[in-house]
């Protein structure tokens, strides 16, 4: 076990109904780390975030806490704290008494009671709403009341279920910055879980991509995003063109009918690879002068960009270009070596090797 | 909004005739003697009784407060179970009351009786014979077999619909089962318990079949009292209705006091409905 990891999952297997939810998951987490488990419904990542919390007991598999098993340790045992998908505030009591909560518990006199929480009520922006009810706040003011009632208890490590899922998305941006300066403030462990790639690539120092129970891999955002270890993995963080390649030998790939110059080495010969590049790395021009040309399909403005399909050699590619294409017109398209992501095939059951 | 106000019209119509005019009829016969004259005699009579009124609500708030404490774990253990087993125990509590009020009461005097199922299966084991019936203790277990269910059904609906996410939060939070309990489950179930307590405490209070049949008389509650004025030989509607209306006061004190606990809440969801 690496020594030093807060967080140690080995080997942890979780079945619901006969039917596995988790496959043999092993993750570490390090202290005072943003660590995302990021991926599509159903991929395990709010299981294993419960396996920490200690609502879901592992089948098989060991969780250690600061080098320490826990498996056994009931939630309100565990030095971690939880915000709640839907913040799940007592709503019986007022803002001051639920980010109290957990210092009330600990039958801590009440003048640092008051102190704490109004440190709490600060560091979320909440001053002067100490006696409100909860049922009255907005969507964003609960779930700082959430933050707060978490972080009251210094937490070594704080557990965070798509806590923005329910906000707008102005709101969500604020709150990811905000959140990312919170966990930078407190120096806290944020585990934190999402299906949405732009927040995970946003605010983590460590990106988990979890599928159908499994990991898939484990990098910084850049590592994620520019070196994908698989297709599913490209095309789920960021846009991506997949397309079926044969490796002809290092740093040559076929594909689209003829043969690229790449960066990747290592395949076997010939092997069947999958080929990754993403739309931003296409680049337009005369028919002649690209590396293959085809015909622009259709345009869409998607703000910063245009997003152009362009049918080639048998495939529509998806091409992100500031520069407008007229549909109908013939484009050449080429891509730099460096932009060709070379990966090997996915299995059909979804394994893949971490 | 003056359209809406149509359909209303049967309800406002039933709610005069059947609640607002007896209402009125009561409080008439309670302030009237027995040539029509306005008198107030009947409300100092009422005093006389005093001890009968002290021991109705004093049964009728032992028999509650048995209810909650027999029906909260019962209700609360129903709430955790499958979908399954939660009809058929819902079913079980709420069985009893297909049967007849008064077989059911009527079943509790041959097995408390002196020579009834208990007394005798006593006798057999050795033992001496128990009084049991015609007892307060008797008239208070009547009440509880009754009424139970009322105390359970409006926990159980609470019970269900609290959010477990909530409950798993104060065990985040560093909660212990207990504190759990205490902090969070029970305030939050308190909208329940004072629907239970309502609907065990009033009718409790003003029966007189199970006084009569379980306490045999001895025990005369108000319910006995108020009957005897109307339906039995000392024949006195004024003096009855002065009983009901007074007992009808002091229910709504009762309640208005039981409602003390549940105002916060009340508060809070108000101030929901209006955003």
């Amino acid at each position: 076990m690496d020594h030093t990891a807060i967080i140690s999952l080995k080997n942890i297997v979780v079945e619901f109904d006969g039917e596995q939810v988790l496959r043999d998951i092993s993750l570490d987490i390090h202290n005072h780390e943003f660590v995302t488990l990021l991926g599509p419904s159903g991929c395990g990542k709010t299981t294993t975030l419960r396996i920490i919390g200690g609502f879901v007991a592992p089948k098989s598999g060991d969780v250690f806490f600061d080098g320490e098993k826990i498996n056994a340790l009931p939630p309100y045992k565990r030095e971690v704290n939880t915000i709640f998908q839907k913040y799940a505030l007592f709503p019986h009591l007022d803002v001051f008494e639920n980010i109290a909560f957990g210092l009330r518990l600990k039958k801590m006199p009440n003048e640092v009671v008051r102190q704490r929480v109004s440190e709490m009520l600060e560091l979320v922006n909440l001053r002067g709403y100490e006696h409100k009810d909860v049922d009255l706040l907005s969507g964003g003011q609960q779930q700082r009341v959430a933050i707060a009632r978490a972080l009251i208890n210094q937490p070594k490590v704080l557990l965070l279920d798509e806590p923005l899922g329910a906000l707008d998305l102005k709101l969500r941006k604020e709150m990811q910055v905000e959140l990312k300066k919170i966990q930078k403030n407190t120096q806290v462990t944020f585990i934190y879980v999402t299906h949405d790639q732009e927040e995970a690539l946003t605010m983590s120092d460590t990106v988990v991509v979890m599928r159908a129970g499994e990991i898939l891999q484990v990098g910084t955002p850049v590592d994620i995003y520019n070196e994908p270890r698989n297709a599913f993995v490209a095309d789920f963080i960021g846009e991506s063109n997949i397309i079926d390649g044969i490796m002809k030998k290092d740093c040559l790939v076929e594909f689209a009918g003829r043969d690229f110059v790449c960066v990747d080495f290592g395949f076997g010969d010939h092997e069947q690879v999958d080929v990754v590049i993403r739309p931003e790395d296409i680049k337009i021009s005369e028919p002649e002068k690209g590396q293959i040309s085809g015909v622009v399909e259709s345009v869409i403005f998607k703000g910063v960009h245009y997003e152009i399909r362009v049918f080639a050699c048998g495939y529509h590619w998806k091409i992100h270009s500031t520069l407008y294409e007229e549909p109908g017109r013939e484009v050449g398209l080429s891509v730099i070596p460096d932009d060709i992501h070379i990966m090997h095939r996915m299995e059909e059951t979804g394994n893949a090797e971490v | 909004m003056l359209k809406s106000k149509y359909p209303a019209f049967p309800y406002l119509l039933f709610m005069v005739i059947f609640i607002v005019v007896p209402l009125g009829m009561v409080a008439y016969f309670a302030f009237t003697n027995l040539n029509g004259e306005f008198s107030t005699a009947n409300i100092v009579e009422v005093a006389d009784y005093a001890s009968v009124i002290i021991r109705s609500l004093w049964m009728a708030f032992v028999a509650t407060v048995i209810s909650l404490l027999l029906g909260y774990p019962f209700a609360y253990f129903m709430a955790r179970r499958t979908t399954h087993v939660r009809r058929t125990m819902l079913m079980l509590i709420t069985l009893p009351m297909w049967m007849n009020f008064l077989l059911r009461t009527y079943a509790w005097m041959t097995i408390l009786e002196n020579n009834g199922l208990i007394n005798r299966l006593l006798k057999l084991l050795g033992f001496g014979t128990l009084q049991l019936i015609n007892t307060q203790g008797a008239v208070v277990l009547g009440m509880v077999y009754d009424y139970l269910p009322f105390m359970i059904i409006p926990l159980y609906t609470v019970l269900i619909k609290m959010d477990v996410s909530v409950i798993q939060a104060a065990q985040d939070l560093g909660g212990n089962p207990f504190h759990v309990f205490t902090r969070v489950i029970l305030p939050l179930s308190v909208p329940g318990i004072t629907t239970g307590v309502t609907m065990v405490f009033v009718p409790a209070v003003s029966t007189f079949i199970i006084s009569r049949m379980l306490g045999g008389g001895s025990e005369l509650m108000i319910g006995d009292l108020i009957e005897m004025q109307f339906l039995g030989n000392t024949y006195n509607p004024n003096l009855g209705g002065a009983i009901a209306f007074v007992l009808m006061v002091i229910i709504l004190f009762c309640m208005s006091v039981m409602n003390q606990f549940d105002s916060d809440k009340e508060e809070a969801e108000e101030g929901g409905v209006v955003l």
